[in-house]
């Protein structure tokens, strides 16, 4: 879900995640630097053979990418099932409701650093493939926001949309949290490749892009949410920080 | 003020008498696995009290009461100061009451303890939207004042919470401005409700709650009731307060619980009683307004929130 464009790549047809069998080879030639070689291009598509012995990287098998992707799957349900076995086991604490809140809060605004961290590491460690989990981590990373808001609604509020209104119009927290929300929906309509290419990817990206409004809504959400020790939200905004940085450091340097 | 209110609970109210009884069994059985190094449960003594001024709603479950604590001397997590209180040495304890008074004086702890002490059950309500229900064991303030002589000066109250950062952990860290300070009209002060708290369902304070004594005033937020206090002084100007001075805006010197005056990040209307599911109405001074409105006769509450 950033704007870098979900490699619709030459062959929309094939649905689901980018496996072994539609990715390209591993990491791109050493002469060649691997932000290009995660740019969706189809010159990148091709093996390059003027890149010389660089690129004899093996193509990864795909029971181990499926492994992989299993694993990054786990990954991300972990919490939630964590979460879930607690609460089934009556161990939330005292407040079971607030915990919950806060846990899936907390979980999806990791899990959306974390897909914010994945261009710039596959850039990094020379990793293009990387750029397949994105999607994965911004859908679970809705899911985990969602849940969130939906226990806040549904479990903290009882459905009391009149207080949820004046919840959102008086607390300048819940005003950014839901604006975060709302702009994120449109983002997870719209991540599957179908929608790639029926907008067009230069829209698609155009779209996407609100990312980068979207996380520091989170970030300001959390920092609001703080009675007094601010260090928690400052270590997130620390690292959306860097994962900006980073980008717009990139940009100039181009 | 005569509070003219029979409690109408009876002992079985707060735990089954035989439970009760037991109770030694229970912590000898822990004993016997192991477990009774595990802070509060060696350290809680009995003690002894009579019936006092109290709800007849159900009391929070005890462990609720001791595991859930914003007491940001061990950590600004909620589970934080069940870890970390143990730490906290509670003997030697004095408690010095000076200021505008003709007889100042430094309490001892033990001798505190040994006054008439009853058991008043009250509702407590935080600043974030929960509330409990908690058997308290105390004494009113009124009597540790009245013990000192205060002048006509003294209109206000200040305390003061313990400053000692090698056993109080959370104080190496300015997330307020340490000691921790609270402050009471005097009137306020020398209400009957006022209690200074020592125990618990019973027994001395566990470290979390603020052991060894602390202040409970029922019809304000959790947060006017301060912890572990050292040091109580009757002076002649409104004190400055902990969390007033961290946010004004938020934290005002009354603290009144008022459904009507709602706070930045959470409205007041509501709370979650620890254990319940359905949020309830928030009452107005938290249900004490029979007592306690009196005292703020002619003034507008929603400025001096």
């Amino acid at each position: 879900m950033t704007n870098e464009v979900e490699h619709p790549r030459s062959s929309p047809v094939k649905r689901g995640r980018w496996r072994a069998a539609d990715t390209q080879r591993d990491g791109g030639g050493e002469g060649q630097s691997a932000a290009r070689a995660a740019a969706p291009s189809t010159a990148s598509r091709s093996p390059s053979p003027a890149r010389g012995g660089g690129a004899r990287r093996k193509r990864p098998s795909k029971t181990r990418d499926n492994l992989v992707y299993a694993a990054v799957w786990l990954a991300c349900a972990a919490p939630l099932v964590w979460l879930a076995f607690r609460a089934f086991t009556g161990d939330l604490g005292a407040n079971p409701i607030e915990t919950l809140i806060r846990q899936l809060g907390v979980w999806g605004m990791r899990l959306l650093l974390v897909g914010l961290a994945i261009t710039p590491a596959a850039v990094i460690l020379r990793k293009p493939r990387l750029l397949r989990f994105r999607r994965t981590i911004g859908l679970f990373a809705f899911a985990y926001v969602s849940l969130h808001l939906l226990s806040y609604i549904g479990v903290d509020l009882y459905f009391d949309f009149g207080q949820l209104w004046k919840d959102i119009l008086k607390r300048p927290f819940i005003t950014l949290g839901m604006a975060a929300f709302v702009l994120l929906v449109p983002l997870a309509v719209t991540s599957t490749n179908g929608w790639v290419i029926r907008m067009g990817r230069a829209a698609w990206s155009r779209l996407h892009w609100l990312i980068y409004v979207i996380v520091p809504l989170g970030v300001a959400h959390y920092y609001l949410l703080v009675k007094a020790d601010h260090r928690p939200p400052l270590v997130y905004a620390g690292i959306l920080a860097v994962l900006l940085g980073w980008r717009v450091w990139r940009k100039v340097a181009k | 003020m005569l509070i003219r209110h029979r409690p109408d609970l009876t002992d079985n109210d707060v735990t089954d008498r035989g439970l009760y009884l037991r109770r030694r069994e229970f912590i000898a059985g822990a004993a016997g696995l192991g477990l009774a190094g595990l802070g509060g449960v060696a350290s809680a003594a009995p003690l002894a009290f009579t019936k006092g001024f109290s709800t007849t709603e159900k009391p929070t479950p005890k462990n609720d009461i001791t595991s859930y604590n914003n007491f940001y001397e061990f950590g600004v997590d909620k589970g934080d100061p069940a870890q970390n209180a143990g730490k906290l040495k509670t003997r030697p304890w004095t408690v010095r009451v000076d200021g505008a008074c003709e007889a100042p004086r430094t309490f001892d702890i033990d001798e505190l303890i040994k006054n008439k002490l009853e058991e008043r059950i009250y509702r407590l309500r935080c600043v974030e939207g929960w509330s409990m229900v908690i058997p308290w064991v105390g004494f009113p303030l009124k009597d540790l004042i009245a013990a000192v002589k205060p002048t006509s000066k003294a209109r206000f109250v200040a305390f003061e919470t313990l400053m000692r950062p090698s056993e109080m952990t959370g104080q190496r860290w300015d997330v307020l401005q340490w000691p921790y300070r609270e402050g009471l009209r005097i009137d306020e002060a020398v209400h009957p409700l006022t209690l200074i708290a020592v125990g618990l369902y019973g027994e001395t304070l566990p470290n979390q709650n603020g052991a060894p004594l602390r202040l409970v005033v029922p019809w304000k937020y959790g947060f006017k009731s301060i912890k572990s206090i050292t040091r109580i002084s009757l002076v002649e100007r409104q004190p400055p307060t902990a969390w007033n001075l961290s946010a004004p805006r938020e934290y005002g010197f009354y603290s009144n619980v008022n459904p009507a005056v709602d706070h930045p990040r959470w409205s007041q209307a509501t709370e979650r009683r620890i254990g319940e599911f359905r949020r309830r109405d928030t009452l107005a001074f938290n249900g004490y307004g029979e007592w306690v409105a009196d005292l703020y006769r002619g003034m507008d509450l929603k400025r001096n929130f």
